[in-house]
This record gives C-alpha cells, structure tokens and sequence, in this order.
C-alpha cells in the first residue's frame, strides 16, 4: 500500500532537523474527492506528512533499531487551506529524544509563507513486548518509508 | 523556587499536555480521573517537566510502570496487599496514601498520581 506524504529530503541534520518537501498534484487520488473542483490537501495528510517527515528523523537518531510510531499531536493550527500546484516544506526538529519516545516540532510552509505549526509526540514501541507481538522486523521503517530514508541520507551528504 | 512557583509550573505544564483549563488544575485533581490523563499523556507530561524545570527525569521515577509486575503477593483477589502497600510507599515516595489504604482496590492505583505528587517530586528534584 503506497502511503507516501513526502517526496524527497532537502535537508537531514541527524539527530536534530530535517526538512522534506511535498509537491501537491491533481494526478493524486485524494484531490478526486476532496473535493471535485476544489482540491484542499486534507489537514491530516499535511499532519501525516511532518509525522513522517520526524518520525524519519527521530528513527535515524537511533540507527532504525526502535519502532517509532505517532502517539501523540498535543497542538497542530493550519493557518489557510492547501491546494493542488503548491509545494509545501515540511521542517521537524527534535526537541526531546529518549529512550521511550520523542517530541518534535513541525512546521510546514507554502514558499514563505507559514501553513501549519505542530506538536508531534512519538513513542518507541516497547521492544520486548513488540517482538512478540509483531516479530523482530521492523515494520514501520520498511518498504516506500526505507527508499525515502535511501534519500534522506543522501540529503544529508554535503554537496 | 517557592511551593507555589512549582504549582503554578506544573499547572501550567498539565494545561498544554492535557487541553484542560486553568481553573480545573488543582493540588488535588487526580490526573487519569480529574484531567483526562491517558498513558501517552504521561510521556508527555514527564517530558515537559524535564524541559521546563531543567531536570532530567530517570524512566519509572515520578511515574513508575508495572509497580507490582503481577505478583501475588502485592495484590490478591483485586485488592493490594499490605506488602504490595510496602512496595508502593518504596517506589512513590511522594505520593499521598492515606486515602489508599483506606480502600485498597487495585483500581484506586490511578488516584494517587495526582498534580501534588508532581509538586512535591519536583521539589525534591530541585532541592
């Protein structure tokens, strides 16, 4: 299942900031109904987007060995609508990072001009309990999510 | 840092992590029941704390996990026993009892994570 928010990493501050971007396109399903004539990028999506966008950078912190997954959005605010043609920047920076989880800022802007701000709260899934419950692959790093890690890390390289 | 400086800190804090009002955050209000806490929302809390009082918060210490790991003998048909009372003053220091061993069901365990532990834990901290 193709669950992509992001198109590539501009920028990757291992441990500390990443910046991704998100080119909106009329091509994609989601503007079909939402809504025909008007198409609005869903505010979860957008959310969606800056959780993969930290959830990339707070996984990378720790070599991929945890499982991040989103728990918890304590404050999101969306300042206008999105729409089909804009690209957006999506920027999370880690502000906490321990053992059980980690708390990243994000931002997202449409050229200059500031779109969303959020709070995104993310927890390592317990590695005993999640071993036996999911088995030691690591599913949330995996598939299209590790290709766009191949990305990030070449981001990261200096030019 | 006086009592109330930290009070109001940490009430503060609670009204960011949980979405709750000024005036719906008192010493006594118990997280989970009062606030609406949910188990996230300790993570939360824990590290909020950390970031505005400038302390580090070793995991299990203001909010321990699995206090009795399923022991029989710290709870026995849903109840706590008076060893499991013991193990529980050990680990939570701060907390307020009195009220606890009154009724002792394993499901008043939530009650005693109230804003006033998180005050008088904090004040150790930067004591």
């Amino acid at each position: 299942m193709r669950w992509i928010w992001i198109d590539r990493f501009t920028e990757f501050e291992s441990g500390k900031k990443a910046v991704s971007i998100k080119n909106l396109s009329m091509a994609e399903d989601v503007f079909a109904e939402h809504f025909p004539g008007y198409p609005v990028m869903p505010a979860p999506l957008l959310l969606e987007g800056l959780a993969q966008t930290g959830g990339i950078l707070v996984g990378e912190a720790n070599q991929f060995r945890e499982k991040v997954v989103l728990a918890k959005i304590p404050r999101a605010r969306f300042h206008r609508e999105v729409f089909a043609g804009e690209q957006l920047t999506l920027t999370a920076e880690i502000l906490t990072l321990r053992e059980e989880g980690a708390l990243v800022a994000g931002r997202i802007h449409s050229e200059d001009e500031l779109i969303v701000e959020a709070e995104i709260f993310f927890a390592h899934l317990d590695q005993a309990r999640s071993g036996a419950i999911f088995g030691d692959r690591n599913f949330v790093f995996s598939g299209e999510l590790k290709n766009l890690v191949g990305l990030a890390k070449a981001a990261a390289k200096p030019a | 840092m006086t009592k109330d400086e930290i009070f109001g800190k940490v009430a503060a804090t609670l009204v960011e992590a949980l979405n709750v009002d000024d005036d719906q955050v008192k010493p006594t209000s118990t997280l989970q029941g009062d606030l609406g806490a949910e188990s996230i929302d300790f993570l939360d809390i824990v590290f909020r704390l950390e970031r505005e009082f400038n302390i580090k918060i070793p995991r299990g210490e203001l909010f321990p996990e699995s206090i009795f790991q399923n022991d029989p003998d710290f709870v026995k048909d849903g109840k706590v026993t008076p060893k499991g009372i013991a193990e529980l003053e050990a680990k939570m220091p701060y907390a307020d009892l009195a009220d606890f061993k009154k009724d002792s069901s394993l499901e008043n365990i939530g009650n005693l994570f109230t804003v006033e532990l998180i005050v008088r834990y904090i004040q150790s901290k930067l004591a």
